[in-house]
């Protein structure tokens, strides 16, 4: 059955009690964890419902990482600690606990083969670790400005690590040599009369089929820190790295995509919060404006896609995690 | 008038000082204001709240003064908190960007029809002596022409600041190259002949202001090299950074150590109220170790013992951090930084609960603050300005000064 943006409707809500940040589903689909202003890491069991909360870092935990085999967490802090942890654990024991960057970690990946983990974040350096020990396999600088996403190409033979600037330098993963790197600036500015720089690669996804990197932000900023600026992705070529389309909102003057993802079939979702609201933005490979949107009760944060295809759990301001599935509402038992 | 004022001396370049002047001047209060431009998160600056439902992300971290903690995002002014002190009690009740400039800068709350003098204009007038030659306020901004700011109100302006655009010396302190030595004085001897005869049946307080402008213009034009951020060694630009803030506050060092009484520098922007972290660590990244240099090298001169130096916002930020990862804005709760002068080094004054929503202890105003800053460069806040006949108070009569910070 595939997913059909149309149907979008919430199935689930999950509360928690301070605002939320970010959320993973485990990839066998049986649970789903997420992180809160509290400094909390939450994992729901989605057949039960039940709720485990611990608060392990000395910060927010922005980033979250599962083995492939479903076995491992990785919470990434602001505390500049990665740590392990049993995913299905009654009460959740770190395994190990690594002080692996200066500064915020922003960003974490998992290799396809789940041999590497990738992180990164203000100390602008793009680290590799074994996952299964936590040992330090390289470390890649490069970047000018902080790290805000990294994503594994489908193949492993490659990551891509994003910063602030809109620059995607593509990493060959055996040996940690730059092969090349996107320039993705739209989703970049300086804003001369506030004195900042704003923007960045705030998420990025490998489409299925032609292979199309998606990478995720915001443009338009003419108030940078009034938060008033719009939701795109920048859709390029894996071949040519030229910009395909430009995916942008009918109508979010506010906003900013914080995870893009691709469905199964090939739609776009990209899920933006700001002062339009939390709305899921769904694009075929030629619309600049979504086929579909739908919009969502509180401000988003971020998303996660479940193994399944289609369910997206999303995060929110008002302390919800929310489960919107893309099917037909099940009948009332 | 000020305590201690007669005492002063200024320009130290424009006296071929002797060693007993030099003492003099050396011991010239001075006065170095940071304004912190859109309103400063407390919580992450001087004032933080870590694992609280406000806290933030960030982590609090020691300074040389132990039980003291600051912002993880401060580290090296957190080194030189031994030469600083924090007043955490701060409630001005305002969260209006425009009143808040006004109140922190005048020490008064808004009056419609009444306007006062700001901080800097008070301090120049304070410490006005007749060996004075170079202006005794000098706001040091991104851009600006080298003109008269209007931030005197009835002092005059003589005493309002004059802005020096991008560390540049003022604009037009150049004399042309066609205009020889003999000529320039010729049109000097002229124009000083004219405002007598004019002075001699018409003299007002606007015609003083009027000479006392170009007398001032051609001791800016004689002492330009004051103004020129060049003629400071290549490693001390280095230590204090290539960006603009890093440029004002060595300016500011240079400026002060020349004699200028009152030194203004701004840092923009943290009017925050979308992804308040991502900011202050992008802002607060950029100022600590030009500032914190700054209060180290004024420390190691001997200059910060007669050098008062204030970091100063319109308001806070709130605690409560909204959708945007924002925070608005909050002048019911907050912080300054100050030291030097007659300041005691590492005191705190005033507390905030728990999560920071309200003052606990030793909550002040901005009047408050405007005595004390008057009080720490040895002027008696009491006193009055005499204009046009009329008594003035130098800082609103309604506060006092924070006596637990007076060293």
């Amino acid at each position: 059955m595939p997913a059909d943006p149309k149907l979008a409707h919430v199935a689930r809500e999950f509360v928690h009690g301070a605002p939320l940040i970010t959320c993973r589903f485990d990839p066998k689909g049986r649970y789903l964890f997420a992180t809160g202003e509290d400094r909390a890491v939450i994992r729901w069991d989605l057949a039960s419902g039940a709720k485990t909360e611990w608060k392990p870092h000395d910060s927010w935990v922005r980033a979250l990482a599962i083995s492939p085999d479903g076995q491992f967490l990785i919470t990434a802090g602001c505390d500049d600690m990665l740590m392990w942890w049993p995913v299905a654990a009654e009460k959740p024991q770190a395994t190990r606990s690594v002080k692996a960057h200066n500064g915020w970690i922003r960003a974490v990946a998992v290799s396809p083969d789940g041999q590497l983990l990738a992180t990164g974040g203000n100390d602008r350096i793009v680290k590799l670790w074994k996952l299964a020990d936590g040992s330090p396999v390289r470390e890649m600088p490069g970047h000018e400005k902080d790290i805000y996403s990294l994503q594994f190409h489908p193949s492993g033979k490659d990551l891509l690590s994003a910063d602030l600037k809109g620059t995607v330098h593509q990493w060959e993963v055996a040996t940690g040599k730059k092969v090349r790197s996107f320039d993705a600036k739209d989703l970049y500015s300086y804003n001369g009369g506030q004195g900042v720089d704003f923007g960045g690669v705030r998420s990025m996804a490998i489409g299925p089929g032609k292979g199309h990197l998606a990478c995720g932000g915001l443009y338009q900023a003419s108030n940078p820190l009034g938060a008033v600026h719009e939701p795109i992705v920048l859709r390029f070529d894996w071949e040519t790295q030229k910009v395909l389309k430009k995916h942008v909102s009918a109508d979010i003057k506010n906003g900013v995509v914080w995870r893009t993802v691709f469905l199964p079939e090939g739609v776009l979702v990209g899920c933006s919060g700001g002062g339009a609201g939390g709305v899921l933005l769904f694009w075929g490979e030629n619309d600049e404006k979504p086929a579909h949107q739908f919009k969502l009760p509180d401000t988003a944060r971020e998303m996660d896609l479940h193994p399944d295809g289609l369910q997206l759990a999303t995060v929110h301001y008002n302390k919800k995690l929310l489960i919107t599935r893309l099917t037909a509402k099940e009948a009332k038992k | 008038m000020a305590a201690g004022a007669g005492a002063l001396i200024g320009g130290l370049d424009a006296l071929a000082a002797p060693a007993a002047v030099a003492q003099m001047a050396r011991e010239q209060k001075r006065l170095i204001i940071v304004r912190m431009h859109g309103g400063l998160s407390q919580l992450e600056s001087w004032d933080p709240k870590p694992n609280t439902d406000t806290g933030g992300p960030f982590r609090a971290i020691p300074t040389s003064v132990p039980g003291i903690h600051i912002s993880e995002l401060l580290p090296h002014t957190a080194k030189q908190m031994h030469h600083l002190a924090l007043v955490r009690g701060i409630n001005t009740r305002n969260d209006d960007h425009g009143k808040g400039t006004y109140m922190m800068a005048t020490g008064r709350h808004p009056v419609p029809g009444q306007s006062f003098p700001e901080l800097g204009a008070v301090v120049a007038r304070a410490m006005d002596h007749s060996g004075q030659s170079l202006p005794g306020h000098i706001n040091i901004a991104a851009g600006g022409s080298g003109g008269r700011n209007n931030d005197a109100a009835y002092l005059g302006p003589k005493y309002a600041s004059i802005s020096l655009g991008g560390a540049q010396p003022p604009a037009y302190t150049t004399r042309p190259a066609g205009v020889t030595d003999q000529t320039s004085q010729s049109q000097e001897d002229f124009r000083r002949r004219a405002n007598d005869r004019f002075a001699g049946h018409r003299r007002t307080a606007e015609t003083d202001a009027y000479v006392q402008s170009y007398e001032q213009a051609q001791e800016l034009v004689r002492q330009r090299e004051v103004f020129d951020l060049s003629k400071e060694p290549a490693k001390d630009h280095e230590r204090y950074g290539s960006h603009d803030f890093g440029k004002h506050c060595l300016l500011a060092r240079r400026l002060v150590e020349k004699g200028v009484t009152c030194v203004q520098v701004s840092h923009s922007n943290y009017d925050t109220h979308n992804e308040n972290f991502e900011f202050h660590f992008e802002q607060l990244g950029e100022f600590d170790k030009p500032f914190a240099t700054l209060v180290g090298d004024l420390a190691d001169r001997g200059l910060l013992q007669h050098t008062l130096v204030v970091v100063l916002s319109e308001f806070g930020r709130t605690p409560r951090i909204n959708q945007y990862y924002g925070r608005d804005h909050w002048g019911h709760a907050w912080s300054v930084c100050m030291g030097g002068a007659g300041l005691k080094r590492g005191a705190v004054v005033g507390k905030t609960n728990d999560n920071g929503t309200a003052v606990t202890d030793r909550q002040v105003d901005a009047g408050h603050m405007f005595h004390t800053y008057l009080r720490a460069l040895g002027v008696n806040s009491r006193h009055h300005f005499s204009i046009g006949g009329q008594r003035i108070p130098m800082a609103d009569p309604a506060f006092e000064a924070i006596d637990e910070l007076i060293a």
